[in-house]
This record gives C-alpha cells, structure tokens and sequence, in this order.
C-alpha cells in the first residue's frame, strides 16, 4: 500500500507523451533503478532535487509540469 | 527488486539463522552446565565468521541469479547490479540509524551486566545479541521502506 504524500507528479503521463518511454527506459536516463521510477510516479518516494530537475529534463519541461505540491487540507 | 533490497533480505535471513544456531546451542548446554563453565568462544567466533562467509555467499548467489535474469530480458547485468541510486543510499542510512539506536540501547544492557559482575558468558551474548537485534531491526526497516515508502 502506497504512503500518501503531498508531493504529486504527472510522470506517467508525460512518459506516454514522449513515445510511451518505458519505466526502465527512464530509469536508464535517470541512472536509478526502476523500482525508484515506480516508487516516485506512485507517490512512495520524493525525489532529490537534483533528481527531480533530471527528470523534468529527461521530458524537456519546466519542473512544475512534472511535479507538484497538494495544498494542505484544512 | 532492487539488487540492495535482495541484499537486504539476504542480511535478514543470514542474522536470523546463525544466531538461532547458536543461542540454540548455548541455551542446550545451559541446561546440564553452569554458565560460567561453558566454553562460549567457539561458538560465537564461528557463529560471526559464518555469518561474515554466508552473507558473502548470498551475495554471489544473488549477483549470479541477477545477472541471468537481466541477460534474459536483454540488460546489461552491470546495470542491475551496480546501480545504487539516492533511494537505495536513503533507505540505507535509516535502517542503519534505526539499528544505531537499537544497538546502543542494547549495550546500555551490557553495561549493566558487566556492572553486576555478570559471568562472561552473560555479557558476550547480550552483546551478540544487541547486534543481532540491531541488525534485524535495521534490515526490517529498509524493507519496509522499500514496500511502504517514506
């Protein structure tokens, strides 16, 4: 069962946008195992920073189209 | 599975096993020996090289295993194998840490013993213990953040 974080990410999508890349295809890119791709585009694991700007490069978009940040619920 | 996680459920396995084996041992001569006579040297040093030797075993087994499954789906064994990315580097240091703390609350158990003058054989395996503790405690953690996330 996946931990909820409030970190949100439109990996999935942007990966069929781009010729539906594979999970190990990113992981290659990235140099990470695919467990650590799926851990991210599930929401398990927040990436670095430095891995975050690698895969908002990876997709050749600004950060914020790949990540974002859930307001806090009142 | 990453390699560091199949790695990790080696070190359970293996600091589960051994330890069995020989507080199994050590509680049976307990039985028709009193502590202070019992020859815990052996036991223990054979105990901490085996588990040194199996861990290494179940390392290579692994790695073979790896290899053979990644050549199988046309990869590069070498990216299976050698690749440690910041999560595998993160979950790491906080099982580590856990087991730290863990470890140092068990020697805190020792110090006690050794305060009360305890038989060797008392002291030695409480430290055993600690560590084994500790270890198992810190590979549980890093399983669990592999499945759970953090």
């Amino acid at each position: 069962m996946a931990k909820p974080t409030r970190v949100t990410n439109r990996i999935r999508a942007l990966r069929f946008a781009t010729g539906e890349m594979t999970q190990a295809e990113l992981a290659d890119r990235l140099g990470v195992t695919r467990q650590t791709v799926i851990a991210v585009e599930q929401g398990r694991y927040s990436p670095s920073l430095e891995m975050a700007f690698q895969i908002a490069r990876v997709f050749d978009v600004p950060l914020d189209d790949v990540f974002g940040y859930a307001e806090e619920e009142r | 599975m990453p390699f560091e996680e199949k790695m990790t459920w080696v070190n359970l396995v293996v600091t589960i096993a051994v330890p069995i084996w020989y507080f199994a041992t050590m509680l049976g001569r307990l039985r028709t020996t009193a502590a202070a006579d019992i020859a815990f040297q052996r036991p223990l040093i054979v105990a901490i090289v085996a588990s040194v030797v199996l861990t290494v075993v179940g390392a290579i087994v692994m790695s073979i295993g790896t290899s053979v499954s990644a050549v199988a789906r046309g990869r590069k064994p070498e990216d299976e194998i050698d690749r440690k990315d910041e999560r595998d580097k993160t979950i790491s240091r906080r099982g580590d840490l856990v087991g730290y703390y863990v470890a140092s609350a068990g020697m805190v158990g020792v110090l006690v013993l050794t305060m009360l003058k305890a038989e060797y054989f008392w002291i030695a395996g409480a430290l055993y213990l600690s560590f084994v503790v500790a270890m198992i405690v810190s590979s549980l953690v890093k399983l669990f953040a592999y499945h759970r996330g953090f």
